[in-house]
């Protein structure tokens, strides 16, 4: 079992004291723990049982401008003792710097609202086990299937975040999560897909039969791909792929990027970076949202920013010291984005992949190939080729290569947003990238 | 040595007690402890931007019988947690019965020195240095428009309990020692980062001011690219430079030739023993017994001593790299390549210092073979997927190759490539092999390990390049 909330504030405020006994004139501090249980199955076997019981705390320490942080799992008070004084100690000795401070006062949260984030139901190993042999007996079905694996994990948390201006809250949440991963083969190739579902509620999470057979297809449909020939042509991110573009506008839009001039967008806000019709939320009370919280890891409240309005970027993602550097207030953002999506497009996800008579559909990129320094983008991928809106065959051992800059100016987005993780994008027509093959 | 028990309500002996009576049906398993401390002092934008200092300690229990593996990991070592670990373990396992495997290999021979980066050199002489990094480098050139620079140091204390009280030690130091560089010139920005480090003290790398070296080559990067133009698109044959780009080695070849993969059959590999998988002359091994290098250990993570593991010979596949799990189902023994993260993560079959041997050929002659291609000096990171072994890695200082000369810088370009044909490809392989500096993270499962690779040059004859220019 998790431990209680109010065993989580005393320690919170155990440092808080301790800390400003040893002479520290401000104090953060965060004490967390999460238990999660999960299970492995293998060709439709049991593999693997894994127990997780963690607690950690963390613990920053301000002498005016000057800042120390220290992390623990063992939370001893004999133990955080000497941290606690290791930390002054280091603090004392720091550099200072004015934007080194506990967030306003103002812009702490005050009213926690509900968000539906913890579901007390417990799934027992047993019960694990049934599911994963359902996810399993659906996978093979096909005799191209060689090999799978999947896997049920349950996850509880809880948590208490305090500083020495008063502010003391926490939460409990849930997560429930499934997996599987199969493995084609056929005629000398060998492909791999997978499905999976994470949800707050056990019952929201999609049923065993349905990822057992989606991973199934997907790891058949990439069989005996072909490699294309060098080329530019119109590329479309299936929705797995697509939401990382979002991934990389925030790392660029983050205060720490800007500031720092390390980001291609320092300078662009107010100025349009996208098509007028592309718009960019990020909301953080969706009810059971998977990024939902009510307030960052500051304790600042969170609240729902336009991004990107019309096509014009609206706001940076900006944490205290951040938003001082900047001459701007935090937004909430420390620890990063809520529930980020693309709203939707006004085109339908058939009608989009007949925009072009032939098209490259990707389904899976690999390598870190993203630069937000200067927008460079070159990954490796495969998918699948489209001519008149019908999948034609695989294509794999391609790589597909661009600049952010020009990306964010030739999207065009479908209507088929879904809330599957925590940062969302409908299926996407890019124009102007180039593919390289053959 | 740290002792786990010394706080603890639990005494050793009851816990040994604890260890034997989980195992006892069980084909393996042990009880993991470890205690590290982890410092990391951040310089960036000219200001300390974060000092921060951890302090892990847990345990992980595991059983392992047949092809199932329990395990239940918690920071609480004590009567009544170890007791709940003990009972998760034994209902996952209830069904099944094993007989546990006594026997391990030992050694007393050392790679690394038992020393505390940490606390070796005090905070306020760290702080001191990066100020002069940061001064340093900012006085190269105007152009320089941001610099980080930080200290990573890290001290573990491992312990394994083996069922019938075998115990096992070992303590790891680790430092690692960073540079990043950007500059801005006409309105281009580009980036250039450096690091070294190992399982020793930070003088090793700072005395005589041998971090300015540091400094330069990340500058010296970052200078290359602000020339760069867009890179080429297409199949062309590619040169690598000595040292860190063996990371090619580790995502096309590596990864499938862990133990893990191969008795799933998850590998391009898993029928390959005893085959030809690269040209003659290639030769790869996985070696864990290099003294204070990144990837050294002197056990391994199921208290193995490591030790050095032929993998290819002169283009014949020799061996997997197998922890005691994989290397029983496989009819084997363990290389001493089980490794994991910390006690909050299962043991896998893992990488340590990979390496690819001299041949005989220089680097000039590669360049000079090669009418169209590029020629590649450093790499971000790379990637690999198993099953179908299409790798990529990102160049961060490449040229083109045109008429058997060295040309422009190139932009950052992905390479992709096929991991099983990849090694057949290499027509030169040559002498100057080089370690890599240091600096290598490897990640599996969600688990990240310290890794090193080393290679001399080597001529690819083709391979894909993932630039914008047709």
């Amino acid at each position: 079992m998790i431990k209680d909330q109010s065993f989580l504030d005393d320690k919170a405020s155990y440092c808080i004291d301790s800390a400003k006994k040893n002479g520290a004139t401000d104090v953060q501090v965060s004490v967390g723990n999460s238990v999660s249980e999960t299970v492995n199955f293998r060709n439709k076997k049991l593999d693997e049982s894994e127990r997780s019981d963690t607690i950690i705390l963390n613990l920053t320490t301000f002498i005016n401008k000057r800042k120390s942080t220290i992390s623990s799992s063992n939370i001893e008070n004999n133990n955080l003792d000497i941290l606690i004084n290791r930390c002054v100690e280091t603090a004392k000795n720091s550099p200072e710097d004015e934007c080194n401070t506990l967030p306003d006062q103002e812009l702490l949260a005050k009213k926690i609202s509900e968000l539906n984030l913890y579901d007390k139901n417990h799934i027992s190993n047993e019960k694990k086990i049934n599911f994963l042999t359902e996810v399993e007996e659906n996978v093979f079905m096909d005799d191209k299937i060689e090999n799978s694996e999947s896997s049920f994990s349950e996850n509880k948390s809880i948590f208490t975040l305090a500083n020495s201006k008063g502010f003391l809250s926490g939460y409990k949440s849930s997560s429930f999560s499934a997996s599987c991963v199969a493995v084609a083969k056929f005629n000398g190739s060998m492909e791999r897909d997978y499905e999976f579902t994470n949800q707050r509620f056990l019952e929201d999470i999609t049923k065993a039969d349905k990822i057992g057979k989606a991973a199934s297809n997907n790891a058949i449909k990439k069989l005996n791909s072909k490699k294309i020939s060098s080329e530019k042509i119109p590329v479309v991110f299936d929705k797995r792929i697509s939401r990382g573009i979002l991934s990389v506008l925030s790392s660029a839009i983050n205060g720490s990027s800007i500031a720092r001039n390390t980001s291609f967008l320092k300078g662009a806000i107010d100025t349009e970076i996208f098509n007028k019709n592309i718009n960019i939320i990020d909301k953080p009370n969706i009810l059971k949202g998977l990024a939902s919280r009510p307030f960052d890891s500051e304790g600042v409240k969170s609240s729902e920013i336009k991004i990107v309005e019309n096509g014009i970027l609206k706001n940076y993602l900006l944490d205290t010291y951040y938003g001082k550097k900047l001459n701007l207030k935090s937004n909430g953002r420390a620890g990063g984005t809520t529930n980020l999506f693309f709203q939707n497009g006004s085109i339908s996800f058939n009608d989009l992949i007949k925009v072009h008579p032939k098209l490259l559909y990707v389904t899976e990129t690999i390598g870190h190939g993203s630069n937000i320094v200067t927008g460079d983008y070159s990954v490796g991928a495969s998918g699948f080729i489209i001519e008149n809106g019908e999948f034609i065959y695989p294509v794999s051992e391609i790589t597909i290569a661009g600049n952010f800059k020009d990306i964010f100016k030739n999207l065009t987005l479908a209507d088929d947003l879904e809330y599957k993780y925590a940062t969302n994008s409908p299926t996407t027509l890019i124009e102007g990238m180039t593919v390289a093959g053959k | 040595m740290t002792d786990f028990f010394i706080k603890s309500d639990i005494s050793r002996n009851d816990a040994e007690k604890v260890v034997s009576e989980t195992l006892k049906n069980c084909d393996d398993g042990e009880l993991y402890l470890e205690n590290s401390k982890t410092e990391n002092i951040v310089l960036d934008d000219s200001k300390i931007k974060n000092s921060s200092y951890n302090s892990d300690i847990g345990y992980g229990l595991r059983a392992v019988t047949g092809e199932v593996i329990a395990y239940s990991h918690s920071n609480e070592i004590s009567k009544n947690s170890l007791k709940n670990s003990s009972e998760n373990l034994k209902s996952t396992l209830k069904s099944k019965k094993g007989a546990y495997n006594h026997s391990i290999s030992k050694s007393n021979t050392k790679y690394y020195e038992d020393k505390n980066p940490i606390e070796e050199k005090s905070f306020s002489s760290k702080i001191k240095i990066l100020e002069e990094i940061d001064k340093y480098t900012r006085s190269k050139n105007s152009n320089v428009k941001q610099v980080t620079a930080n200290f990573l140091g890290e001290h573990k204390s491992v312990e394994i309990i083996r069922a019938g009280g075998e115990i096992l030690t070992d303590i790891r130091p680790l430092v690692r020692f960073n540079v990043s560089v950007v500059l801005e010139k006409n309105g281009k920005k580009e980036t250039g980062v450096y690091g070294v480090g190992g399982r020793q003290s930070y003088e090793d790398y700072l005395k005589n001011e041998n971090w300015k070296k540091v400094c330069d080559e990340a500058f010296r990067i970052a200078s290359v690219n602000l020339e760069s133009k867009p890179a080429p698109a297409g199949e062309m044959k590619v040169v690598l430079g000595p040292g860190w780009p063996a990371i090619l080695i580790h995502e096309a070849i590596g990864h499938g030739l862990e133990g893990d993969f191969n008795r799933k059959k998850t590998s391009a590999f898993h029928n390959l023993m005893n085959q030809r998988v690269a040209s003659d002359g290639v030769t790869i091994v996985d070696d864990g017994t290099l003294q204070n290098r990144r990837g050294s250990l002197t056990i391994d993570d199921e208290g193995t001593p490591t030790e050095k593991t032929v993998l290819i010979e002169n283009g014949i596949l020799k061996n997997f790299m197998q922890d005691r799990l994989n290397a029983r189902l496989m009819k084997t023994k363990s290389t001493g390549n089980g490794r994991r993260e910390s006690y909050k993560h299962i043991v896998l079959p893992r990488m340590r210092n990979t390496m690819m041997l001299n041949g005989t050929h220089t680097q000039e002659e590669m360049i000079k073979s090669v009418d169209k291609g590029i020629f590649a000096v450093s790499f971000g990171g790379g990637q690999v997927d198993i099953t179908s072994g299409k790798f990529v890695f990102n160049c961060t200082e490449a040229y083109e190759i045109i008429n058997g000369k060295i040309g422009s810088p190139i932009k950052g370009a992905t390479l992709i490539g096929d991991g099983p044909s990849a090694l057949k490809e290499v027509s030169m392989v040559g002498n100057d092999m080089m370690l890599d500096p240091g600096i290598g993270t490897c990640g599996k499962a969600g688990q990240g390990v310290p890794v090193g690779v080393a290679q001399p040059s080597i001529l690819i004859n083709k391979m894909t390049v993932g630039g914008t220019q047709i």
